[in-house]
Order: C-alpha cells, then sequence, then structure tokens
C-alpha cells in the first residue's frame, strides 16, 4: 500500500503552482493520472521516484517511510524499489539493449530474469543491437522491460507511449497490462489519453491545478462525451 | 648534428601533465558541472586565468612559490627533499596548472551534454553516483575526454614562457623543444631551429585535424534518426 500526501510549489508556464497530492494506492492497483499538461502530473512521478524532493508532506510504502519532511526522512532513488519509464525512454546509448537490461541488475541478482523479460517484450532479436538503430516502439519496449529487471514493487510510467502512433500504442499497452500481471506491480501511469485512461486502469485520479479533482473508476467520471466524438473521428 | 633530446623531454613532459590532468580533470569537472556551490564560479574562473593571462605572470608566481626561499618551496625541500625550481617535477607542476582550462573546459562541457534523465534512470535502477559516472556518463562523453587530453598534450609540447621562467634552459632536465628553437636562434643556428620548427608546427596542424575529427564524429558516424 502506497500513501501520499505530498506538497510542493511549482514554477509553471502559467505561473505558479501549488501542487497538492493526497492519495492511497492500494497494493496491486493500476492507477492512471490523467489531467492537462501543466497540472504537475510528471512531479508527482518525480516526487514518488526520489528524483524531486517535495516541500512538505509524508510518502511510504508497505509501512516503510520514503519521505517524511517533519522527521527529516529522504530515501534516496537508489534505495526506493521502483521501476520508472520515461517519456523519452532514457536508454543508455552507449549499451545495447541487452546491456542496458543487463546494467539494470543488482549485485549478485541472477541475470536469467533478463532472458525472460527479452522475451515476454519481443526483443529476443535486437538484444544485439544499441538503442540508436531502433523505432520509438521498441526503445519503449526497453525502456519498459529495463524498469522491471530489479522485480520493483511500484512501476511508475510517465506518458510512456505518447510519442508512439496508435497502433504501436495500443501495442505496448498490452505489453503493460501483461508485465502489470505477470510481475504484480502496483502501477501508477500518468496518460492524457482517454482511452488510453479506460482500457488501462479501474481508477484514475483527475489532477487540474495541481489537486485532484476526481477520483474513482474511469467510466464514470471522465467526460465521455469528449470521448464518443475521439472514437467517431477515428472510425471515420 | 641535431639534438633530439628536447623532443624526448618534451613528450615525455606532455604525457606526465597529460596523465596527472586527467586524473585531476575528471573531478574537478564533474564537481564544477554538477555542484550547487556558489563557489564554483570563482573556482571556476580561478582554473581558467592561464587562458587570458600571459605565461609569463604565471611562470612568475610559480617561480616565487617554488623558490626554496619560499614557503611552500621550503615546506617541500624540508620534507619531501624535492626542489621545484629548474627541475622535471616543477615543469610538470607547472605545466599542469598552465594546461588545466584545456581539459577542464571539453569535460565540463561533456558532462553537461549527457542528458541529465541518463543520470536519473541510472539511479532509479539503484546504481550510486560512482557507477553512474563510469558506465553511463564518461562512456557517453567520450569524445569529450580525448578532445581534453589531446588539447592538454598539444597545449604542453607548445608551451614556453611558463617553462622557461620556472625551469630555465638546462639541457636534458627542462631544456624542452620550445626553449631550444629559441635558444638556436639565439645562437644563429637557423638550420637546427627550423627543423625543430617545422616538426611542431606539423604536429601543432595533425592534434587539430584529429580534434576537429573527432568533433565532427569522423569515426563513429551515428545513425540516422528513425
Amino acid at each position: 500500500m502506497i500513501e501520499i500526501k505530498i506538497f510542493r510549489k511549482l514554477h509553471s508556464a502559467n505561473g505558479l503552482l501549488e501542487l497538492q497530492f493526497d492519495t492511497v494506492i492500494r497494493q496491486g492497483e493500476f492507477v492512471t493520472i490523467y489531467g492537462p499538461s501543466g497540472a504537475g502530473k510528471t512531479s508527482i512521478v518525480r516526487m514518488i521516484a526520489g528524483l524531486l524532493t517535495p516541500d512538505d508532506g509524508h510518502i511510504s510504502v508497505d509501512q516503510v517511510v520514503w519521505f517524511d519532511k517533519s522527521a527529516k526522512i529522504n530515501l534516496r532513488p537508489q534505495l526506493r524499489n521502483i521501476g520508472i519509464v520515461f517519456q523519452d525512454y532514457s536508454l543508455f546509448p552507449n549499451m545495447t539493449v541487452k546491456e542496458n537490461l543487463l546494467y539494470a541488475l543488482e549485485k549478485g541478482q541472477s541475470d536469467s530474469i533478463v532472458d525472460i523479460l527479452l522475451q515476454l517484450t519481443e526483443l529476443g532479436q535486437l538484444h544485439n543491437k544499441k538503442p540508436a538503430y531502433l523505432s520509438g516502439g521498441q526503445k519503449q519496449r526497453v525502456a519498459l522491460a529495463r524498469a522491471l529487471v530489479r522485480r520493483p514493487k511500484i512501476l511508475l510510467l510517465d506518458e510512456p507511449l505518447s510519442a508512439l502512433d496508435y497502433e504501436m500504442q495500443s501495442k505496448l499497452q498490452d505489453y503493460i497490462l501483461t508485465a502489470h500481471d505477470e510481475f504484480k506491480l502496483t502501477t501508477i501511469m500518468i496518460s492524457h489519453d482517454l482511452l488510453e485512461v479506460l482500457k488501462m486502469s479501474k481508477r484514475v485520479l483527475v489532477l487540474e491545478d495541481g489537486k485532484i479533482k476526481k477520483d474513482g473508476d474511469p467510466s464514470q467520471i471522465l467526460p465521455l462525451d469528449n470521448l464518443n466524438t475521439l472514437i467517431e473521428k477515428w472510425n471515420n | 648534428m641535431l639534438d633530439f633530446e628536447p623532443f624526448y623531454l618534451t613528450l615525455k613532459l606532455a604525457f606526465a601533465t597529460t596523465a596527472v590532468l586527467f586524473i585531476v580533470g575528471v573531478p574537478l569537472s564533474y564537481w564544477l558541472a554538477f555542484s550547487q556551490s556558489r563557489f564554483k564560479v570563482i573556482l571556476h574562473a580561478f582554473i581558467s586565468l592561464p587562458l587570458v593571462l600571459p605565461p609569463t605572470v604565471l611562470g612568475f608566481y610559480l617561480l616565487l612559490a617554488f623558490s626554496p626561499e619560499s614557503i611552500i618551496g621550503r615546506f617541500l625541500e624540508s620534507l619531501f627533499d624535492v626542489r621545484l625550481v629548474f627541475s622535471f617535477t616543477g615543469l610538470v607542476i607547472a605545466s599542469v596548472i598552465y594546461s588545466l582550462p584545456f581539459m577542464i573546459q571539453p569535460i565540463h562541457s561533456g558532462f553537461l551534454s549527457v542528458p541529465k534523465n541518463l543520470i536519473e534512470a541510472s539511479y532509479t535502477l539503484g546504481k550510486s553516483k560512482i557507477t553512474t559516472i563510469a558506465r553511463v556518463l564518461l562512456p557517453n562523453m567520450r569524445n569529450s575526454l580525448f578532445t581534453g587530453c589531446i588539447l592538454s598534450f598539444a597545449h604542453t609540447i607548445g608551451e614556453f614562457g611558463v617553462v622557461l621562467m620556472v625551469g630555465g634552459n638546462i639541457p636534458g632536465e627542462t631544456r624542452v623543444i620550445s626553449v631550444a628553437i629559441y635558444g638556436e636562434v639565439e645562437a644563429m643556428n637557423y638550420h637546427n631551429a627550423n627543423v625543430y620548427a617545422a616538426i611542431l608546427l606539423g604536429f601543432s596542424f595533425l592534434v587539430l585535424v584529429l580534434v576537429y575529427a573527432l568533433n565532427h564524429n569522423i569515426f563513429n558516424p551515428s545513425p540516422g534518426s528513425t
């Protein structure tokens, strides 16, 4: 279970944003964070990962405190067992696909997981290629596989598919769902794509101006009128 | 008969200087690139002084600092029995200070050129700062490292003012090629001066070709973007 109650002031393009994020995420849940750009979605993921420090608040995962302002606890990102997939892939250009995965191994961890992940994401044939020779979808599969090597409890996805075309998105969504089930992950995914939110999650947090405005089943609380227009557009 | 000792001495000095500079330059550049301290501006300016000062100014102060009458000179002589004026060791130290900006500048920009996301990705994979530097940062800025080494090496070969001030003109100890050229001209041996000078000119040109070849990625063409 992840308990998050964080606060941070951010300087965004639209001026000062007071980010306030207070929620509880259960073990094994797949939660999406939906909202317009500039709402503070990425900052939330970065604060959970330990890449950005909240001004105030508390984060704990399975009773272990990761961040607590008043107790002066702030676990380094290295010590928070998370997997994270960035929008821009962030693969190491000097390493091949397989080396990117091997790099993520912990000391003493068996490398059999690397082959399992290469198979799961159908990257076996590309294992010897450097990232520069891969397509966007292939790169994102490597990023996903790499994030899972340490068998994290929590998977954070920061709009991982927004740079891909629709067909590729749909395929990668399936990979992510398979990984979520197979590795028994608690997954938090940022998205500004209504269809994606509907397909991926049973719970969505709608973020506006730095605050959670709605929290619940996507099919109940999302503006589905928009969605129908979108679907019509695709069908035409 | 042409004396090749100045060549040998020059290369020895350049190798020693580059090796020391590389060891000092990588951590120093990392600190300059990523530290939040305001003090780094002052240190960066101090390191870059040799770019703007006449070498004689630097040489003059080093001469004062190294002399057995100064505190530093006395300390070194009494403790380690090392005398830095008019000695090869003194030349190496002077060259390191003089060529420091040529090592720091490219490596500093190299560190800044690696996308910050790669560093963060490495941290979230549980890797320490040291591992991240060794396996992610340095391998992805190899050209900057080469450029720093080549420029420092070439700059050391070309130095004159500092060497003359600190080292003088002792054959086999401090008489490097630039000093030798000056000596030959003073002795009206224009032929020898010409040979020394031509070799230095050709060498310097080759070094610069190599640096620009590296910067234009001639050796390692990257694939087209996908």
